[in-house]
Parts: structure tokens; sequence; C-alpha cells
């Protein structure tokens, strides 16, 4: 769900995890809610990014699903290898919640490598040697692309709570427009997963004539009940920070900290699976021998949720989050279509392959294959795997060779029916 | 969840009853085999569905257009009409409802390909009418408690089928045991008694 989790799953590097507690009360969280220098580039990469950019004019307004227009708007991104001449072999890549566009290249903040780069890259199963792969920071993100941190032209301040509502569709309408500025004219394939594969979902349904090939990983075509419930709670320890200031925290000069990193605990412990983190943590004990009878993170579980916790706030702003959630929990491409999942994929030409894990609770397998019945039934074509795997939601995220070999073969073959590949 | 019966010398068949370019379901692919010998020499639009994770995963790593499920509970998800050929080669026996199944294919597709092992076989009758026990041969190599081959019919029985639910044969092959044709003017009869398998070409 997030660039570098990878590496905090890793067993191995379990160790690395500092042996200080990240207590949310312990003294540099309550004395100092300024921005740490960590921050202070993180607000930066928002307003003026380390990744090319497009700016749209007032000439390209964008219509928004709450009815508003934005303009103007601005669209970081990253791309890899290169176009061919007739622009034929782009793959968009849409990243999750509190991903970015940094997929494939050491992050700008963190300094941790590309969140995908064991999918993405030369020789790699999206072969970035054959493959033009882009990777947009969604709108209302917070690396670039116009988001509440950024400049709201009409006050000269940020946005915060008053740039309108943004839904998965307006994310894609953006990236329709990035890849029209490109001169793409059609996609060879777009993938995510999770929020990510959201997109993919809108992508086909709403631009299918531009997508060639759609990849949805670990993803459904609604958020549920439970998981809007899970970002329910995130936001509302945002905004229950007295640090958050109604949103007005840049201006204050303050960091809703503890109400980020409570946010982000809750939600991480969604992106695992109780096998996972029973195994990795079980009630073992943060460097101690015996608990303390007191409210320190005793547990090794609890040092790790609080590390997450500390980390994310150090490259995520917190008005994105509330953003990003929202856009989540109102997609649902069923409403959208009068209540019938088929309809929005009727006529389709595009060659889908949904992808699930056994153990992801997010969202399900059930998820995907309800997506991949209204596929059928619209007479799509669908490959739909579910692969073992007990490490939860993150799963799409970490060497699962199932899922690389299931990529490996779908792009191949639909490379070979684009003619991108010899036959 | 296609039952194997080794080796598949129905595949030849039933793609030699297929005409190039069509749109085809294969209900029970397996790991794809079938589908992908059909996308190589027929150039057609295919699609599987398949029982076993395992299958699903080698065909779709294979390249080709494959989905978990279950066919007597998944094909409802398909719109009428929505093939030129569903397929089901040696899976028939092994669904719960093959009745529904056989109607759900000629539904779905404007024919249907249906392979299954000949319960009727000499082989078989002499298994069971010697021994006194469940036949198990080289071809049905499963006990009788641990067979997934739950409904198996004789060439006979299954004629008796598509009459029920109102389906015509157009064509129909019965192989022996080495994978031959037998005679086409043979009597169903006498393919009951040699045919080891049979492939029937259905339509609605």
């Amino acid at each position: 769900m997030e660039p570098g989790c990878r590496e905090q799953l890793d067993f191995a590097r379990t160790a690395t995890i500092p042996t200080r507690d990240h207590a949310l009360n312990c003294a540099d969280m309550t004395k100092i809610s300024r921005p740490s220098a960590k921050k202070a580039q993180q607000s930066q990469e928002a307003t003026n990014p380390h990744s090319p950019v497009v700016d749209f004019g007032a000439d390209k307004p964008l219509h928004l699903d709450s009815g508003v227009s934005l303009s103007p708007f601005r669209i970081a991104y990253q791309s890899y290898g290169e176009l061919n001449v007739d622009k034929s072999n782009a793959i968009l890549v849409c990243h999750a919640l509190t991903g970015d566009q940094h997929v494939a290249n050491v992050h700008p903040v963190t300094g941790k490598p590309g969140w995908w780069e064991l999918l993405i890259g030369p020789g790699k199963p999206i072969d970035t040697d054959r493959y033009f792969v882009l990777c947009s920071n969604v709108l209302g993100g917070c690396l670039g692309s116009t988001g509440p941190a950024s400049i709201n032209p009409e006050t000269g301040k940020a946005y915060a709570l008053d740039l309108p509502i943004i839904t998965i569709a307006d994310m894609v309408r953006a990236q329709a427009m990035l890849i029209e500025h490109l001169g793409i004219k059609q996609l060879f394939a777009v993938i995510g997963g999770s929020m990510g594969g959201m997109q993919v979902l809108e992508w086909a349904s709403s631009h299918s004539d531009k997508v060639f090939a759609a990849v949805a990983i670990a993803t459904g075509a609604r958020h549920s009940s439970q998981n809007i419930a899970f970002h329910e709670v995130g936001r509302q320890a945002v905004m229950a920070d007295p640090d958050w200031k109604e949103g007005r925290y840049l201006e204050a000069g303050t960091v809703p900290r503890k109400g980020l990193s409570v946010a982000r605990m809750a939600a991480h412990i969604t992106y695992l699976s109780e096998t996972a983190l029973h195994n990795k943590f079980g009630r073992n004990l943060q460097d101690r021998q015996n608990v303390t009878f007191g409210f320190d993170a005793d547990f090794q579980i609890e040092s790790y949720l609080r590390h997450q916790g500390t980390t994310f706030v150090e490259r995520f702003d917190p008005n994105s989050y509330l953003y990003m959630t929202r856009a989540m929990d109102y997609f649902d491409l069923a409403a959208e279509h009068g209540g019938r999942l088929a309809d929005a994929f009727a006529g389709s030409k595009t060659r889908f392959c949904i992808v699930s894990f056994t153990s992801d609770w997010l969202f399900p397998t059930s998820e995907s294959r309800m997506v991949a019945h209204a596929l059928n039934a619209a007479g799509a074509s669908v490959s739909f795997v579910e692969i073992e795997s007990d490490r939860g939601h993150d799963s799409f995220l970490l060497d699962e060779p199932e899922m690389f070999s299931t990529i490996t073969g779908f792009i191949r073959s639909a490379a070979r029916a684009k003619g991108l590949l010899p036959s | 969840m296609s039952v194997n019966v080794h080796p598949r010398v129905d595949f030849a068949v039933i793609a030699s009853l297929v005409k190039p370019g069509s749109r085809v379901l294969d209900v029970g692919c397996g790991d794809g085999e079938l589908l992908e010998l059909l996308q190589n020499t027929k150039d057609v639009d295919g699609r599987g569905v398949e029982l076993s994770q395992k299958g699903v995963n080698e065909s779709v790593a294979r390249g080709l257009s494959v989905i978990q499920g279950d066919a007597d509970s998944d094909l409802k998800y398909y719109p009428d009409g929505g093939f030129d050929y569903v397929i089901l080669s040696q899976t028939l026996q092994a669904t719960r409802n093959p009745k529904n199944v056989l109607t759900e294919l000629l539904r779905i597709g404007e024919k249907a390909i249906v392979s299954f092992p000949n319960f009727g076989h000499w082989r078989v009758r002499t298994s069971l009418a010697i021994n006194g026990r469940m036949p198990v041969t080289k071809d049905l190599p499963y006990s009788w408690y641990d067979t997934p081959n739950i409904h198996f019919c004789t060439i006979n029985d299954f004629v008796d089928m598509t009459k029920e639910v109102g389906a015509e044969v157009e064509s129909a092959v019965a192989l022996n045991a080495l994978g031959e044709r037998l005679g086409f003017n043979m009597p169903w009869g006498f393919w009951n008694l040699f045919g080891q398998q049979a492939v029937f070409l259905l339509k609605r």
C-alpha cells in the first residue's frame, strides 16, 4: 500500500526497526510538532517536485465529479523507457493510496528504492527496455500534482480543505489529459494495485478505447463498508489532532503528527494478515525481558506500528490523506452504471487481468471475483488469478513469483495481440 | 476441473470440429493446453474457466484468458450466445448436475462440443461383470471413493440426455483405446461397446 513498506515487511529488516520506542507521546513528538528537515522536503515536493510536470491552464479545466471545475492544475509524473515511434508501447502505472509516481527510482524524500522495482525495470516483468512506463502522482496527492498542499492561485496559500473533493474518476480524467498531452492515443496497458486497481477499472470503464490491456490487482469495483469504516477512523484521528488547525497547519507551521501517525497505524494493520503479523511478531517483546507494567511499546508489534506511523508522517501530507481516503470511499463503479457492474464494461475490447490474494481481507478475492463475473457477463476478455499468499493486502508490492509469472504471461500475450511482439 | 484421461486424443478431434476464427469458451480448461492448441491452429478468440487455481495460473501465464470458476455454479454469469463454441472436454462426468451444465453450454454457445469417457466400453463392462468391482482401468485410474468422476455415463445415456435438453447431435466421433476413430456408420450400440471415449458436436 505504500512505498517503502516492502522493506519494512522484510523479515531480515525487522532488526533495523529502531530500538528506542517510537511512542506517540515521546519527547520529540510532543514538544516539537514543527516540521523536520525531511518533512520540509516533503512539503517542497508538493509544490516544487523532483519530477517533470505538466501545467494545465485556464483553457484546459478539469471537470470534477463534484460539479466543480478545477483550473489551473498540475500533474507530476515519472517515466521509464522510451516511447516508440507510433506511441503504442506506453504502460500507465496507477499508484495506491499513499503511493506516488516514484515507482522505479529512488524516492526523493525517503531515499528508498521505487515501490514497484520488483515488477518494473529493464528485463523485469514490465520491461522498460521494451515499454514506455509512466506513473503520475494522482490528483489530490502530495508529491507534485495539484493537491491540498498546493498553492491556491486565488489566495496565494495552500488549498487545504478548499480543494474540491477528488474522486477516482477525477484522477483518471487528469491522467487521460496527461496521456493526451504526451500524444498517446491508446495506452498499451494500465496497471495498478489497491487504489491503483480502482483507477485501472475506471480507466477501462470510462476510457475503454484508450486501454488495450488492464491489470487490476488486489482491488475491487467499490469500497466496502468495512473499508470506509477504517478510513473514517483515520480521518477522525487526523482531524482530532490540535495541530491539524482545521486543515491550515501549513500556515500555522505545525504538523498533525499524532493524528496522521494513528491513522497510518490503524490502516497499516489492514494491509497485513493476521498470520503475517503473528509469524513476524507474535507476542515478542521489544528489547526487554518482561512487560513494564506501563504503556511503553512493550511488544514488537507496537514498536513496529509506531515506527510505521512516524515515518509515514515524514513523507505524506495529512490533508492529502483525507482526500485520498475519501476518493476510495466514494468509488462504486456499479452505482455509476445503474447498479449493474457488467454495464460498466459493456462492449469493452480491453483485455483484462484480475489478480487477488488469498489472505487479503481489505480487498478479498470475492471482490475480484465480482469484477471477473461482471466482465464475463459483458463478454470481455478476462483472466482472473487468485494467488496463495499469507502476506495480506500488501502482497501486491512484495516478491510474489506467481503474480510476476501471471503478469509476464498476460503482458506478453497482449503485446503479441497488439503487434508489439512477434506472434 | 478437466479430469485427465491420457493421452488427450480427444483434443485433435475437438480441434477438427472448430471453425477457424470463432469465439470459443473452454469449460474445465485445465492448464490451457487445448485452448492454446485452438489459438495456434484455428486462430480462435478463446476463453477458459477452470476450477483448480493451479490450472488457472498456468493458463494465464501462457497468455490465455482464463478465470477460476466452477462449471456447475459460474456459467450463469455468461451472456446468451456469447460464443460460437463452448467446449466441455472430459469434464461432464465430474460435474454435480451434468444436465444443467449441458443446458447452460447450449445457452452460452451456438454449439457445444462435449467429450467424455464412455462407461459403456467393454473393458468397463467386463471389469464390473467379472470382478464384481467398480472398474479401475488405465484410463479411469481412480478408486470409487476418491474419484472426481461422480457422474459417469455411457454413449447411449448421453444421447438420451441430448434429446431431453432438446439438443441436436450435429456430429459425433467415438475413439477406441488407441485414440483411433471408430467407423462412421456404426450404430450407437457398437460405439457404446467399443468407444473408449466420445466427442459430440451439439447445437441448439
